[in-house]
């Protein structure tokens, strides 16, 4: 059964320097103050995992908590690029960091590999792309059955996953609806999972189109309301697509960056 | 007439290319605008899926981004993301690809991924890939928008994220690429298609007041030129208070 925990506990008992970590979430569920815990406790040498290294990825590279980044889009949706993500691949600031680059559809079927037990997955992707050149982790394979060449990547098995959710009740039984992404994958194919919640319920009520994450397959919950934000939870939260859009100009200049990171991140009040 | 910009004739050519009825994968910016001003004017059953898992989405405002909840709240079905590339882009069951570059080349190979320099020491880092090579694989045909300039249209691509016909005629099937490539590139001064043959991008028709040199001075390689080139019709009345309307919705979204 999934514990209750604190999210500062969540994080300092999941999170450890050198891990690899998954913090998934398409554009919705986006859990950004597990990533700023994440900041604050100041991890190193992390190889973050994520298909869409966005805003909060930029935080962390920029905060120098990554070493490696494994993903397959990295931008600021709707709005450019990532200034502290191009900053630490074309300059190495504030540490280098290291890319191991994929399409979405190999990065989805990577973590639903992991999430089913196998080493790799197949499917029809990559070829004739510049992408194989650059990694070992994307092979050809012949169908045993028909011979036709296909593409395999191996299974994603992160140290921890991070996602945030709608609710939980009392035994850590996760409930999220609404875009859900790749998380339910991202947290099978994981050793250990944190998730927080906007809310802790006695009972959790059906919704339409909802992804339960049993508690007995869940490490710990963590209720942090708003947690996703600058990202949303549908029923809960709007997105803060001025906030996607202030990022632009928070994060082009170091001293910019570093001075939000300091003011938003390190000296933000928590709650316990 | 009503005066118009170079970006909204792009757009309206680009939503013009979509027939009602189709499957579209969208991408987010130019694309979803084009895909929602077609939905809006002469598609209105064009099936808009985009790769956060809604399926047949019908946003009455123009999304910031690929998973804006009123994407999810329109979607006739909402669907995980491993599930919206294995069961549904990749047996072939979508129509049309919509497709950016910030590099293409003749045959219609895009990079989104890094320009100059080499690839771990690269001048621009470009967010890469995302669902791209795949819908560039498997889509039953895509269409590419982008604006033509040498900076874009280069002879060379530096590094292929999506594969349009490779290097020429067979390419794809030798890949085992089961969808038809870029067969229309849509860009702020006209329309390029593949030739059958070659597979190479020819000029096809000219936006209104655009002539072929400005089309050859935008082009980093000897650009071919169809026999016959047309020139497009500027847009409508309609097409353009549609699309002004649409791109209102943008800025006043929350």
């Amino acid at each position: 059964m999934a514990k209750l925990v604190s999210l500062a506990d969540g994080v300092a008992e999941l999170v450890r320097d050198g891990d690899t970590v998954a913090l998934e979430g398409f554009t919705h569920l986006i859990p950004f103050a597990a990533g700023h815990e994440i900041i604050r406790q100041r991890r190193r040498d992390l190889t973050l995992v994520r298909m869409t290294p966005d805003v909060i990825y930029d935080q962390l590279i920029g905060a120098g908590c990554a070493r490696r980044l494994v993903f397959s889009w990295g931008g600021n949706p709707g709005v450019g690029s990532l200034h502290r993500f191009r900053d630490a691949v074309q300059n190495s600031w504030p540490v280098p960091l290291e890319l191991e680059e994929h399409s979405h559809a190999g990065m989805a079927n990577r973590y639903v590999a992991g999430a089913s037990g196998l080493p790799f997955a197949v499917l029809r992707g990559y070829t004739g792309t510049d992408l194989p050149r650059h990694t070992t982790n994307i092979r050809p394979i012949e169908c045993p059955f028909t011979g036709e060449t296909l593409t395999a990547v191996p299974a994603l098995r992160p140290d921890v996953t991070v996602v945030h959710a709608q609710r939980a009740d009392r035994a850590g039984n996760v409930q999220m609806w609404g875009i859900t992404g790749v998380q339910k994958e991202a947290v099978l194919a994981a050793q250990r999972s944190l998730i927080t919640v906007e809310e802790i319920v006695d009972e959790l009520e059906p919704v339409p189109g909802q992804v339960v994450l049993p508690g007995w397959a869940v490490t710990a919950v963590a209720r942090v309301p708003g947690g996703s934000h600058p990202s949303y939870t549908q029923g809960y939260s709007v997105r803060d697509n001025e906030f996607y859009r202030a990022w632009d100009a928070i994060s082009r200049d170091r001293d910019t960056f570093t001075d939000w990171i300091a003011r938003h991140v390190h000296e933000a009040e928590v709650p316990a | 007439m009503t005066e118009y910009t170079a970006d909204e004739m792009m757009t309206v050519a680009a939503a013009r290319q979509l027939r009602d009825g189709t499957a579209c994968f969208v991408g987010i910016g130019l694309p979803s605008t084009a895909a929602n001003l077609a939905r809006a004017t002469h598609a209105p059953g064009l099936v808009l899926i985009y790769e956060s898992g809604c399926l047949g989405a019908k946003p009455d405002r123009l999304p910031l981004s690929i998973g804006d909840g009123v994407l999810a709240d329109t979607a006739d079905a909402v669907v995980s993301v491993p599930e919206v590339f294995n069961y549904w882009l990749q047996p072939g069951r979508i129509d049309v690809g919509f497709l950016g570059a910030a590099q293409l080349d003749r045959y219609g190979n895009i990079n989104t991924t890094v320009v100059g320099g080499d690839y771990t020491d690269p001048k621009v880092r470009l967010p890469g890939a995302g669902g791209a090579p795949e819908i560039a694989a498997s889509c039953g045909e895509v269409v590419v928008v982008v604006r033509q300039s040498l900076r874009t249209f280069t002879e060379r691509v530096d590094f292929v994220t999506s594969v349009g016909y490779g290097s020429g005629p067979g390419d794809r099937a030798r890949l085992g690429l089961r969808g038809g490539g870029p067969r229309t590139v849509i860009t702020d001064l006209g329309v390029l298609e593949a030739d059958p043959a070659t597979c190479e991008l020819t000029l096809t028709r000219l936006h209104p007041g655009v002539t072929v040199d400005q089309a050859r001075a935008a082009t980093g390689w000897p650009l071919a030129v169809a026999d016959e080139l047309a020139t497009g019709e500027p847009p409508t009345a309609d097409e353009l208070a549609v699309l002004r309307a649409l791109e209102a919705t943008k800025r006043t979204a929350r």
